[in-house]
């Protein structure tokens, strides 16, 4: 806007000293910022709210623009109705769960041991971590041979272990959102040891040498210093991996497309399907919007948990 | 004594997560080996870790040279990795030198705005994207991925951390000898920029590699998929030759492991500096 106030307004007072070394820094600004801005707004603001007029619509894309008819509440009320929405719902819950918690805790301690107490520091953390830099598709891949219910080498070996009847993974309704959930947590261990780790390095080691003098042991030193000092980053890994959880999608729509029987369908799953492969773009749009509301009150909830220090 | 105890406690320590970390590779370990393997003898249990019958060429021509067309896969990869790294690190590095280097008003306030931007899941806005991109002409055509990819707040975020750190009288005695906004920002905080720049570059470049999900909504022609995308026409054709399969996914990560070990310590720096995918 600014932008084409001051080209106008330039080109009437041509001649005067309208460019001040201020409007000209201002224009640069605005002119840098533009592609940014714009793509945002475009991407971001214009599309969330046009999802939002889709939602109370019935289109299916096929029929043109002309074809979009409004239907009022109809997506919202077919949203609750959807035995396949819940179904969704509970799996990222259940994923939320098992992806979440235990991966923090477990990088924490992990974070620990090789901030301080082993040789080949480097090593380590490039091991844990080359899962997590390698593409999920491609590991996916190793895992769906791995996870093969009866001739996958984990089988054989919980076999071998006199496991008879072990579980068949991917293709099992009961375990194939539990698989999913162990492929994804190895995978991104090495980024939460990472993060963990850049938190560690801030803690300054005078506070450990006064604890010692006091007497504390390393579990007492590790309760007391380290895990309330790594509260900030521990919040961080909460949030991320909290949001992380209800938007993954291509793990899932690679490995098992949300089968067998929706038992790993999740919402954002169930958006591709609807939109690209049925092109019920209004119900997608609809649950575009369940989406962007979880995450949002997550947003919400998360922030309002850190300003009562709960974290 | 002390020192003593505290290395034998070392040594324990080393041990016990080496045993551990063996967790964290012997997947793709197993992966390296089947990839060498005949179909026959990938499941053969217990895991024959260096194959004692090699098929090795076999493979490697099933997935270079055959129906799918990988090769080409390969090149749209590094292709749209590469466009989209260097469009977007333009768009974000300008934008982050006006929020730390440009004086305006209003500039504050826009980031604020932008900042809040970043709750928006991509995922909610697909279906408008989708019809973006088909109003645009660009559905089926690598400039819609890009298109997708080179936004970033994420990254226009980490730039501004960085520039923030440098001093302003760099850029006024530039100034002062008579180098234009422009010219400043090109020759004076581009290279003083670097280290950063590289960081962000080899992250941006690692998750364009591994990005599925745009490929998936934008792209319909095989030979336009890149290798995320592409190793479901492998899974499609080749659902019972795991060693193909293998041979496929190590394929798919070899650039990004000859990038980590060359470059790990700018990848682990460029994931700790902030994180999250934006």
């Amino acid at each position: 806007m600014e932008e084409t106030k001051a080209s106008y307004q330039l080109s009437k007072h041509a001649g005067k000293k309208f460019w001040t070394p201020q409007r000209k820094e201002a224009l640069v600004g605005w002119l840098f910022l533009a592609p940014e801005i714009i793509g945002m707004l475009l991407l971001n603001v214009f599309a969330l709210g046009f999802s939002l007029y889709l939602s109370f619509t019935d289109w299916d894309l096929l029929s043109g623009v002309s074809g979009i008819k409004f239907a009022g509440f109809e997506n919202y009320v077919h949203l609750f109705e959807d035995p396949t929405i819940w179904k969704a719902l509970r799996n990222n819950i259940l994923y939320t769960i098992l992806t979440v918690p235990v991966p923090i805790i477990i990088a924490l301690v992990l974070a620990v041991v090789i901030h301080s107490k082993v040789y080949f520091k480097d090593y380590f953390k490039v091991v844990f971590f080359i899962p997590y830099i390698s593409s999920i598709i491609a590991i996916a891949a190793v895992w769906s041979a791995l996870f093969h219910p009866s001739l996958g080498p984990i089988n054989q070996f919980l076999m071998d272990l006199g496991i008879s009847n072990p579980p068949k993974w991917l293709v099992d309704p009961k375990t194939s959102l539990i698989a999913i959930a162990i492929i994804t947590s190895w995978a991104g261990l090495g980024y939460t040891i990472i993060i963990y780790m850049a938190g560690l390095s801030g803690i300054s080691n005078e506070l450990y040498e006064a604890a010692e003098i006091d007497g504390a042991t390393g579990m007492k030193k590790f309760l007391k210093i380290t895990v309330p000092l790594l509260r900030p980053t521990t919040f961080f890994l909460f949030i991320t991996m909290l949001i992380g959880s209800f938007k993954v999608f291509d793990i899932i729509s690679y490995l098992t497309e949300g089968g067998p029987d929706n038992s790993s369908t999740v919402i954002v799953f169930r958006i591709y399907q609807e939109g690209f492969v049925n092109y019920n773009m209004g119900y997608a749009s609809a649950i575009s919007w369940l989406l962007f509301a979880i995450i949002g009150l997550i947003t919400a909830a998360t922030w309002k948990m850190r300003q009562d220090d709960s974290f | 004594m002390q020192s003593l105890r505290k290395n034998i406690s070392k040594i324990i320590a080393t041990v016990f997560m080496g045993a551990l970390s063996i967790f964290f590779i012997i997947p793709l370990l197993w992966m390296v080996s089947s990839a060498f393997k005949f179909e026959k003898d990938v499941m053969r249990f217990p895991i024959e870790w260096i194959p004692s019958s090699i098929n090795v060429v076999n493979n490697f021509k099933a997935v270079w040279m055959n129906k799918v067309p990988f090769a080409q896969i390969y090149f749209n990869s590094f292709k749209v990795a590469i466009i989209v790294t260097v469009v977007s690190l333009i768009v974000s590095t300008m934008a982050a030198y006006a929020f730390t280097k440009l004086k305006f008003r209003g500039r504050n306030f826009v980031f604020a705005i932008l900042l809040s931007l970043m709750i928006i899941p991509d995922q909610a806005t697909l279906i408008p994207r989708f019809m973006l991109i088909r109003w645009m002409g660009l559905y089926d055509t690598h400039a819609a991925i890009i298109l997708m990819s080179m936004f970033s707040i994420y990254f226009t975020f980490m730039l501004r951390q960085f520039m923030a750190g440098i001093n302003d009288e760099y850029l006024e005695a530039a100034r002062i000898d008579g180098a234009g906004q422009i010219r400043t920002f090109t020759s004076i905080m581009i290279p003083l920029c670097r280290p950063v720049i590289a960081t962000v570059a080899i992250i941006k470049f690692i998750w364009s590699w591994n990005d599925y999900q745009n490929p998936l909504i934008f792209l319909q022609t095989k030979s336009l998929y890149t290798i995320p995308l592409g190793m479901t026409l492998f899974r499609d054709d080749y659902t019972t030759n795991d060693a193909i399969m293998m041979m496929a996914a190590l394929s798919a990560i070899i650039p990004l492991l000859i990038v980590f070990v060359v470059l790990q310590r700018q990848v682990i720096d460029g994931i700790a500096l902030g994180g999250v995918k934006g």
